[in-house]
């Protein structure tokens, strides 16, 4: 975990970093000349050897000097504490749609197999999940806000925090991601209505609500929650298209006019936020599932066998 | 299943159909195009106007007055160029890279496991964002991207499949044989791997679809000139909300090219393989 971000952190480096030249034009300027350029390579140091400019690079950033954006002439700590709550904001609405709609639909889908439901839901969810985010965007604002003139076309906030302009925004990630988590948790909960306590339950008597309810839903509930922990690092590509197109003033709006001006600094600390944000999720999906089911713990350890040994008596 | 069989699917036969199409009006761009994509007739014109030298803007003309339709028929060309090459040679390092590590194992396999983790932790557009304004926005430069990006997951795949495969009998008896480990790794034990891994590829060329024409809507994919789907929808991004035509044609397109390859991914999927992977 700690070694996995040091190596992110040294992959950001290598990659924005190395080459000091293209460093200063992008800090100094296109129109910047050699010599103002040698003069602040050599200022802030990047002609020293590489192991020592990384290491001071990564000292700096654990302690939050993040650099000056070039482009908003301001601290990124300052610029970024304020778009990445206005995109947790966006993120947590989404996810209270998704969650419970993905959930129950795969649910419904998966009671009976085959059902006209299911064949419903499969075909929907193949549907929405293959729309690129900014198709399904360009589609909802073409109906909503072209055609029938009920949400604003940009989710600016200016005005403060507004249900109106969240909405557009959220259905979009809504339909980009709730058909996934609903087929894993259709597949989930079709396999649990095959097993053997679901038989049981069902020769014992108990009605089909019980038997959903009290046995299949349980056992079926655990793969949807790991995925959609890692759907996370998928829902936030798309959280940063969803503000980029409607303008919302996220972290994704943040990086992606830092990216179409070279801001380097901007870049770097937006990056390393955002692999905070994935192997953090990741950290709390082994967690849970090894909560759900402790025998994972163990076999995850076993080492793969040999070939050749394995032949041996 | 038998291949006739495969066809009788509706999934399949709708995804090889929409797939087909696309391919063909890639081919066949130049002959099918009603105007030049890059000549400007009508800035703004809507779906059905007359150009004026003659002929009808169906879909309407864009900012720059270019034929729409046109743009779109000759937008599949690097559309489908580009992901087919990316995933193809993500394909190409994360399969090698899977079955050695998979076959091996040992420090090789915990080497490249931990730099495929490394990889996968960046939110996938960030990686794309960082790679390209590393090295600069041209179609090379996107498919090194898109290699980059997708191969460990490939390698994760193909690894977890390349561990189950070696230990069969029959790569016992091929190591006993004495075969050379390639012979091993490409004749024995990757075309066992390979159901699972021809659904992944259709799957994956879909999001490789996706992920270029978000780099072309992020004004990060194609230089300007070149008809890009997602490129088209960034440039008609401002005027989106009085012209919707500049941007739902493209969107269309785009659409309907992932949703065949997701449809064919399905149904190969719920297809009886040889072996069951995944």
């Amino acid at each position: 975990m700690a070694l996995t971000m040091l190596a992110v952190s040294l992959l950001v480096f290598l990659a924005l970093e190395v080459n000091g030249e293209s460093v200063a034009v992008k800090v100094l300027g296109q129109f910047s000349t050699g010599d103002q350029r040698h003069l602040w390579l050599a200022q802030n140091g990047y002609f020293d050897p590489l192991p020592l400019r990384y290491g001071r690079w990564l000292w700096g950033f654990l302690q939050g000097r993040w650099g000056v954006s070039t482009y908003y002439h301001a601290e990124v700590r300052s610029l970024i504490a304020p778009r990445l709550a206005a995109s947790a904001v966006l993120m947590a609405a989404a996810l209270a749609v998704i969650v419970p709609l993905a959930l129950a639909l795969g649910v419904l889908a998966g009671i009976r197999q085959g059902s006209p439901v299911d064949r419903v839901v499969s075909v929907v969810a193949i549907l929405t999940t293959s729309l690129p985010e900014f198709a399904s965007a360009v589609f909802l604002s073409a109906i909503f806000v072209f055609g029938l003139g009920w949400a604003p076309g940009v989710s600016t906030l200016a005005d403060g925090f507004s249900l109106r302009e969240l909405a557009l925004p959220v259905a979009v990630l809504a339909l980009s991601s709730t058909g996934y988590i609903a087929r894993i948790t259709r597949a989930s909960m079709v396999e649990a209505m095959a097993s053997p306590y679901v038989r049981t339950a069902r020769l014992k008597g108990a009605g089909p609500a019980r038997i959903v309810l009290g046995h299949a839903l349980r056992n079926a509930l655990g793969a949807p929650v790991t995925v959609i922990l890692l759907q996370i690092p998928w829902l936030l590509s798309g959280v940063i298209v969803v503000e980029v197109f409607f303008a919302y003033p996220g972290f994704g709006t943040l990086l992606y006019v830092a990216s179409l001006n070279s801001d380097i600094y901007l870049i770097e600390a937006c990056s390393m936020i955002g692999v905070i944000a994935v192997v953090s999720s990741q950290l709390l999906s082994d967690l849970i599932n090894a909560a759900l089911n402790p025998r994972l713990a163990t076999e995850r350890r076993a080492p793969p066998r040999r070939p050749v040994e394995a032949l041996a008596p | 299943m038998t291949r006739a069989g495969l066809f009788k699917r509706p999934a399949v036969a709708i995804g090889v159909v929409i797939v087909g199409a696309w391919v063909l009006v890639a081919l066949l761009a130049p002959w099918i195009a009603p105007f030049d994509p890059l000549r400007s007739l009508a800035p703004l014109a809507l779906p059905g106007a007359h150009a004026p030298g003659g002929g009808v803007l169906w879909l309407g003309g864009d900012l720059l007055g270019r034929d729409i339709l046109s743009r779109l028929l000759f937008g599949a060309r690097p559309v489908l160029l580009l992901s087919t090459t990316a995933t193809l040679t993500a394909y190409l390092v994360g399969v090698s890279a899977g079955l050695w590590a998979g076959y091996v194992g040992g420090l090789l396999d915990m080497g490249l496991s931990f730099l495929a983790n490394v990889i996968l932790s960046f939110p996938v557009l960030v990686l794309y964002i960082v790679v390209i304004l590393a090295l600069g926005a041209s179609p090379l430069n996107l498919v090194i991207a898109v290699t980059f990006a997708s191969a460990p997951s490939v390698f994760r795949l193909v690894r977890t499949l390349t561990a189950d495969v070696r230990q069969r009998d029959f790569v016992a008896a091929a190591v006993i044989q004495g075969e050379s480990v390639p012979r091993i790794l490409f004749v024995d034990i990757l075309p066992n791997a390979a159901g699972p891994l021809v659904v992944d590829f259709c799957l994956r060329l879909g999001y490789t679809t996706i992920m270029v024409g978000v780099l072309g809507f992020l004004g990060l994919g194609l230089p300007p000139p070149a008809p890009d789907w997602g490129g088209m929808v960034n440039e008609g991004r401002a005027l989106a909300f009085a012209f919707p035509h500049l941007v739902v044609f493209p969107c269309l397109a785009i659409s309907s090219l992932v949703l065949g390859l997701s449809l064919l991914a399905d149904g190969l999927n719920a297809a009886p393989q040889t072996r069951g992977g995944l």
